[in-house]
C-alpha cells in the first residue's frame, strides 16, 4: 500500500521537507507553533485540492478553471455578509448561497468543456482567466449596500479585501479547538474538512460515483454499458465546481478576509500541484492523495518563509513555491506523456 | 470547413475594429493623438507578436513560451548593465547574448515540447510561468550573493538583488543617435522601424520558402508531413528557437524604445498580449501568417489606447475599461482555442 502510494516526487518533496524543518529548528524556530499552523494551512486550502477530484476521476483533465468555482463561493460569502449574518449562521448561509451560483456556473463550465473534450487543461486555465475579469465587472456594479464592503472613499463597488472580523471569520477555527501539549489545534476546521473528504469519499461508492470513475477508464466502453456518459461527466464538473465554491469559503474564515477581482487567480495552479504531489502521476487521485499532497505542499510553503525571512530575503519564500507548483506540473506533463508511449 | 475557417479571418478583425470605432467615438480623443500612439506601440510591440507565427502554422498552437524568450532579452540587458558595457558596444553586447540565450532556450523548449506533443499549449503555459519565478530568484537572490556585482547603481540598497527599475537611457540614446523620427514626443530610431519591417518580410519570406511550406504541411497533417520525408521533432525544434529568438529580438527592440526596465513585471503578460492580438488580426490557433500579426498589433492597441478612456467617459470609471481590456485579451484566446478544438474534435469523430 505505501509502496503503492509513494513515488519519486512524493519522496523528493517529502524529503525536502524534512531539511526545511531541520532548517527551520536549527535555525531556531518555535516548533510547536509551526506544527498546529501547519494543520491549519493544511485544512485551509485541502478542500480546493478536493474540487480536482471528481473531474480528474471522470476523466476531465484537472480543473485549471478553479477560479470558477471560487468566483460562486465568494459570490455567496458576499450575499451572507450583505444580509449581516455572523458566527456559524453566516458561514452556513454563504455556503447555502454558493450552492444555486456554483450549480449554475458549474454547468455553463461543463458546457463550455464539452467542445474541446481531451484538451481541458488549456481551454479551462484560459476559461478561469477570462471569468475574473468578468468578474470584475460585477464587483463593480452590483448594487451591495453593507458599508463595510463598498470602497471606503473614492472608486466605486466593492473593496478588494473584504474583513470577515464581524462576520464568520475564523468561526471553524475556533470551533472546539483546544491546547494540546502546547499544540493549538483547530478542531472545528479539521472536522469539517475531513467531514467534505468523507462525503467524496462516500460519493464515489455509489453508483453515479463509480460510474464517473468507470468513465474516466474508459468513455467508449461506458457508452456501451448505457451509463449517461454526457450527463456524469457535467456531473462531475459541477462537481467539482460546488467543492471549490466551499473550498474559498473555508479558506477566507480561517484567513479572516474575502479576496474579490484578482483574488481568485492564485489558487489553482498549487491547487493542481497539490493534487500531483499527493499522486496523481500514479493514475490514483482519490481522497487520500489529495489530503497528502495538500499536506506536503502547504508544509513546504508554511516552512519555507520564516526561512526565507531569516536570509533576508522575504521573497524568495513565495518563489520557492511558485518554482515548486510550476515544477511539479510541468514534470506531471511530461510524465503524462511518456507513460501514453509506453 | 475550410470556408468556416476563412469566414472567421474576416468576421473576428472586422467585429474588433468595429468595437474599436465605437470606443474610438466614446473617448472623443483626437485622430492625431490615436494615430502616434498607436503607431509608437506598433513599433514596439510588432516583433514579439511576429514570433508566434512560426509554432502556430507548424501545428503547436500558441506558444505562451514567448515570455522566456523576453528573459533573456532582459536577463542580457541586465548583464550587459552589470559589466559597465555602455553605448554602442553595450547594445551590441546585449543583442548578441540575446540571440545566443535564445538560441539555447529554443533548443531547450523544442526538446521538451517533443516530449509533451499533443500538450504544447498547456506546457508552455506551465514552462513560462515556471521560468519567471526561476528569472526572479536569479536576480532578486542572485545578484550580490552568488552572482559578482560590478555595478552597484543596479543592485538595491542593501547588496542584494537587482532594482525593480533600471535605467537603459544609454541605449537608448545610442539607437536614437542614428537618426530618430519623432511621434508623440517619442523617439523611435530609425533604425528599429528599419527592424522590425525586415523582420516582418523575413517571417513573409520563409514561410513561402521550401522550409516555410514543409512547416505547413507539418502543421496541417502530421502523418502526411511523415510519409513526405519531413524531418518532424527537428523541425519542430527550429520553429521553437525561430520563435525563441525573435521573441528575444522582440522585447530587446521594445526595451530600448521604452528606456527604463521594470526588472521583475516587463516580461508579465507579454505571451497573453501577443497571443490575443494574433488572433485579433484573424489568426487560429492552427493558421497564422504575416498579415494577421500586423493587423492584429494595431487593432489591439487601438483597443488599448481608447478603451480605458472610453471607460472613463462612459462610467466615470476607468478601471471598466481596463477589465474590458484584460476579458478581450482573455476572451479571445479562450474563445479561438475552444473554436478550433471543436473543429478538431469534430474532425476526429468524423474521420
Amino acid at each position: 500500500m505505501i509502496r503503492k502510494n509513494l513515488r519519486l516526487p512524493q519522496l523528493i518533496i517529502a524529503g525536502f521537507m524534512l531539511c526545511l524543518f531541520a532548517t527551520a529548528h536549527m535555525l531556531g524556530f518555535n516548533m510547536k507553533t509551526l506544527i498546529s499552523t501547519s494543520f491549519t494551512k493544511f485544512a485551509m486550502n485541502g478542500v480546493m485540492v478536493l474540487a480536482m477530484i471528481p473531474m480528474l476521476k471522470a476523466g476531465a483533465g484537472l480543473n485549471f478553471g478553479l477560479p470558477i468555482g471560487i468566483i460562486s463561493g465568494l459570490v455567496g460569502m458576499c450575499l451572507s455578509i450583505q444580509l449581516r449574518l455572523s458566527g456559524m449562521g453566516g458561514f452556513f448561509c454563504a455556503l447555502l448561497f454558493t450552492l444555486p451560483v456554483a450549480l449554475f456556473f458549474g454547468f455553463l463550465y461543463a458546457l463550455i468543456l464539452d467542445h474541446v473534450k481531451g484538451k481541458e487543461d488549456i481551454a479551462a486555465i484560459f476559461i478561469g482567466y477570462s471569468v475574473i475579469p468578468l468578474m470584475d465587472f460585477f464587483w463593480t456594479v452590483a448594487p451591495f449596500t453593507n458599508r463595510e464592503m463598498l470602497y471606503p472613499i473614492g472608486g466605486s463597488g466593492l473593496r478588494p479585501k473584504i474583513s470577515l472580523e464581524n462576520y464568520f471569520g475564523s468561526v471553524l477555527d475556533n470551533l472546539w479547538s483546544f491546547e494540546l501539549a502546547g499544540l493549538t489545534i483547530p478542531t472545528g476546521l479539521l472536522l469539517f474538512y475531513s467531514l467534505i473528504a468523507l462525503l467524496l469519499f462516500l460519493f464515489f461508492k455509489t453508483r453515479t460515483g463509480e460510474a464517473m470513475e468507470a468513465l474516466g477508464q474508459n468513455e467508449d466502453f461506458c457508452y456501451l454499458a448505457g451509463i449517461p456518459v454526457k450527463k456524469i461527466r457535467h456531473l462531475a464538473i459541477i462537481l467539482s465546481t460546488l467543492i471549490g465554491g466551499v473550498g474559498i469559503i473555508v479558506y477566507a474564515q480561517s484567513y479572516g478576509f474575502v479576496e474579490l477581482y484578482n483574488g481568485p487567480s492564485g489558487f489553482a495552479f498549487p491547487a493542481v500541484s497539490s493534487i500531483i504531489i499527493g499522486g496523481y502521476i500514479g493514475k490514483e487521485s482519490g481522497v487520500f492523495q489529495a489530503m497528502l499532497g495538500t499536506y506536503l505542499y502547504q508544509t513546504i510553503y508554511l516552512l519555507s518563509s520564516p526561512i526565507a525571512n531569516a536570509v533576508l530575503i522575504p521573497e524568495l519564500s513565495e518563489i520557492t513555491r511558485m518554482i515548486v507548483t510550476n515544477g511539479i506540473i510541468l514534470y506531471a506533463f511530461l510524465q503524462q506523456n511518456r507513460r501514453k508511449h509506453d | 470547413m475550410i470556408k468556416k475557417i476563412w469566414k472567421a479571418e474576416i468576421i473576428v478583425p472586422v467585429l474588433f475594429i468595429l468595437i474599436d470605432i465605437l470606443c474610438f467615438i466614446l473617448s472623443r480623443v483626437s485622430t492625431g493623438f490615436l494615430v502616434e500612439q498607436v503607431s509608437v506601440r506598433f513599433i514596439r510591440n510588432g516583433v514579439l507578436v511576429l514570433s508566434l507565427i512560426l509554432p502556430v502554422v507548424a501545428g503547436m498552437g500558441l506558444n505562451f513560451c514567448v515570455t522566456v524568450g523576453a528573459m533573456a532579452a532582459q536577463a542580457a540587458y541586465i548583464i550587459s548593465l552589470n559589466h559597465n558595457l555602455y553605448g554602442g558596444p553595450g547594445v551590441l553586447a546585449v543583442f548578441v547574448m540575446t540571440i545566443i540565450f535564445n538560441l539555447i532556450i529554443g533548443f531547450v523548449l523544442g526538446k521538451i515540447m517533443n516530449l509533451v506533443k499533443g500538450k504544447e499549449m498547456v506546457t508552455s503555459i506551465v514552462i513560462g510561468s515556471l521560468s519567471n519565478y526561476l528569472y526572479q530568484l536569479i536576480f532578486i537572490a542572485g545578484y550580490g550573493t552568488i552572482l559578482p556585482v560590478h555595478n552597484e547603481n543596479i543592485i538595491l540598497k542593501n547588496g542584494v538583488g537587482v532594482e525593480s527599475m533600471v535605467d537603459l537611457k544609454t541605449y537608448k540614446e545610442f539607437f536614437n543617435s542614428f537618426g530618430s523620427v519623432k511621434v508623440a514626443q517619442i523617439p523611435i530610431s530609425i533604425f528599429l522601424i528599419f527592424m522590425v519591417f525586415l523582420l516582418a518580410f523575413g517571417m513573409f519570406y520563409l514561410l513561402h520558402t521550401p522550409f516555410g511550406k514543409q512547416v505547413q504541411v507539418m502543421g496541417y497533417d502530421e502523418k502526411k508531413a511523415q510519409t513526405l520525408g519531413i524531418p518532424i521533432d527537428r523541425y519542430r525544434i527550429y520553429v521553437m528557437i525561430a520563435s525563441s529568438v525573435l521573441a528575444g529580438i522582440g522585447q530587446f527592440i521594445y526595451l530600448q524604445n521604452i528606456g527604463t526596465l521594470n526588472t521583475y513585471t516587463e516580461h508579465l503578460n507579454v505571451d497573453t498580449f501577443s497571443c490575443a492580438a494574433l488572433l485579433v488580426g484573424g489568426a487560429s490557433i492552427r493558421r497564422a501568417n504575416v498579415k494577421n500579426a500586423m493587423v492584429g498589433v494595431l487593432i489591439m492597441h487601438t483597443l488599448f489606447v481608447v478603451s480605458s478612456i472610453a471607460g472613463q467617459n462612459l462610467f466615470a470609471n476607468t478601471a471598466l475599461g481596463e477589465y474590458f481590456r484584460s476579458f478581450v485579451v482573455y476572451g479571445i484566446i479562450t474563445f479561438a482555442l475552444i473554436m478550433n478544438l471543436r473543429i478538431e474534435n469534430k474532425k476526429r469523430m468524423t474521420g
